[in-house]
């Protein structure tokens, strides 16, 4: 049977990559960034994931305002990255798990979980970066594992409640665990945390809540879900709603788990950039 | 810190919620930016902004903020920052460009407050 091994949570700000691409990873100002992905990619590649399930945001490349799907799952092959708008270099397509996409999408829509699923899906950075972060050198990575990209809506209200995020989360893990080849799992969440790009308020990063919730998602992930959408845009700035992909992440892991490696830096662009390993506990 | 519930209507300074209204009254303009995707897109507005904007019939109000390359009138206008995020692109204005014209700071200023969020 497939097994959850952990969960990894990265910003996924578009800045890392151009960092990444111009190799500025031991800079002054991106290193204290950089450094905290060394004993992660230790501790995959003791593991070997098979597959990694990369729960980010689209930014407005695989879906616009016309159709916009609260939940989406892809269920293709592969995957690839498109140009955003400002020229992110083009990386090679990402291998996808097409047999394990369909068992997740049955096992959740049995449960009562309404899904998008997409047998096309352009990713954005929001799901490039973290696979630059945690496999360097992607297809060339020889631990560079399957991927399935799930993508919740954070673009418009009405956006998933935190408790919808968690139960997602539960749901998914669910699914996975039924899932029966023998393959290890690594679940990503990815955003955050705290940051605001619009409107006057531009530039907010609110660093005792970050802590809080990065407290908090290993110890007591119930306890966030009494945070409501607004007050979650007021604590974590209008971008900072990216937290409900580590609730969604956390779900996944079931009750217990291990704090294995953390870090916390602001600021990231104009973002407070939180990174966990999170081992699950049999 | 205190975790508890929040009144929904209760407005946040400086922050506009990207709603259902906002949504229908930007729908023109962040078509337009989402169109900023793709490089001839974003080659046919630089060679005519003008025929670019009627090609995707932005309202009065959306085309004066475009002109005025003013991030809180695109806003206003019901852009939602994702989306204008690649209209900025096209003037090679990044998200601290973006950041301090918002706030009327220097992107010096704008940097340092960013940096001190850290303390």
């Amino acid at each position: 049977m497939a097994k959850i091994i952990g969960g990894l949570t990265t910003s996924h700000i578009p800045a890392v990559g151009n960092a990444i691409a111009r190799e500025q990873m031991q800079d002054p100002y991106w290193k204290p960034f950089f450094d905290a992905y060394p004993p992660i990619r230790e501790w995959l590649d003791e593991h070997k994931p098979d597959v990694a399930i990369n729960i980010y945001n689209d930014h407005g490349l695989g879906f616009f305002l016309d159709q916009m799907p609260t939940f989406a799952i892809g269920a293709a092959h592969e995957y690839v990255n498109e140009d955003e708008g400002w020229g992110l270099p083009k990386l090679p397509p990402f291998p996808g798990d097409a047999k394990l996409s369909w068992h997740i999408i049955e096992g959740m829509v049995d449960d009562e979980f309404d899904i998008t699923s997409c047998q096309e899906l352009a990713v954005d950075h929001g799901f490039t970066v973290p696979m630059q972060l945690f496999w360097p050198g992607l297809g060339d990575n020889p631990n560079m594992p399957r991927a399935i990209p799930i993508s919740a809506n954070t673009v418009q209200h009405p956006i998933p409640t935190l408790k919808r995020a968690l139960d997602f989360g539960k749901a998914l893990g669910k699914a996975i665990r039924s899932y029966p080849d023998d393959i290890k799992v690594v679940v990503l969440g990815t955003g955050g945390l705290s940051h605001q790009l619009d409107g006057e308020r531009a530039g907010f990063i609110n660093k005792e809540f970050d802590q809080m919730c990065m407290e908090k998602i290993v110890t007591d992930p119930e306890e966030l879900t009494k945070i409501s959408r607004h007050e979650l845009v007021r604590q974590a700035g209008a971008q900072g709603t990216e937290f409900l992909m580590w609730m969604m992440m956390r779900g996944a892991l079931g009750d217990k788990v291990t704090p294995l490696h953390q870090n916390y830096h602001i600021p990231i662009s104009n973002t407070g950039a939180g990174t966990m390993l999170l081992e699950c506990v049999e | 810190m205190e975790i508890s519930e929040f009144d929904h209507h209760t407005p946040i300074e400086g922050t506009t919620f990207f709603d259902g209204e906002m949504a229908m009254k930007g729908y023109a303009l962040n078509k337009m930016c989402y169109s900023f995707n793709a490089a001839e897109a974003r080659e046919a507005y630089l060679a005519d902004p003008e025929a670019y904007f009627d090609k995707f019939k932005l309202n009065d109000e959306q085309k004066q903020a475009c002109r005025n390359k003013n991030v809180l009138e695109m806003i206003a206008a019901g852009g939602n920052i994702y989306y204008l995020a690649k209209f900025a692109g096209i003037y090679k204005m990044n998200m601290q460009d973006i950041g301090a014209q918002q706030t009327g700071m220097s992107v010096k200023e704008f940097k340092e407050k960013l940096l001190r969020a850290g303390d």
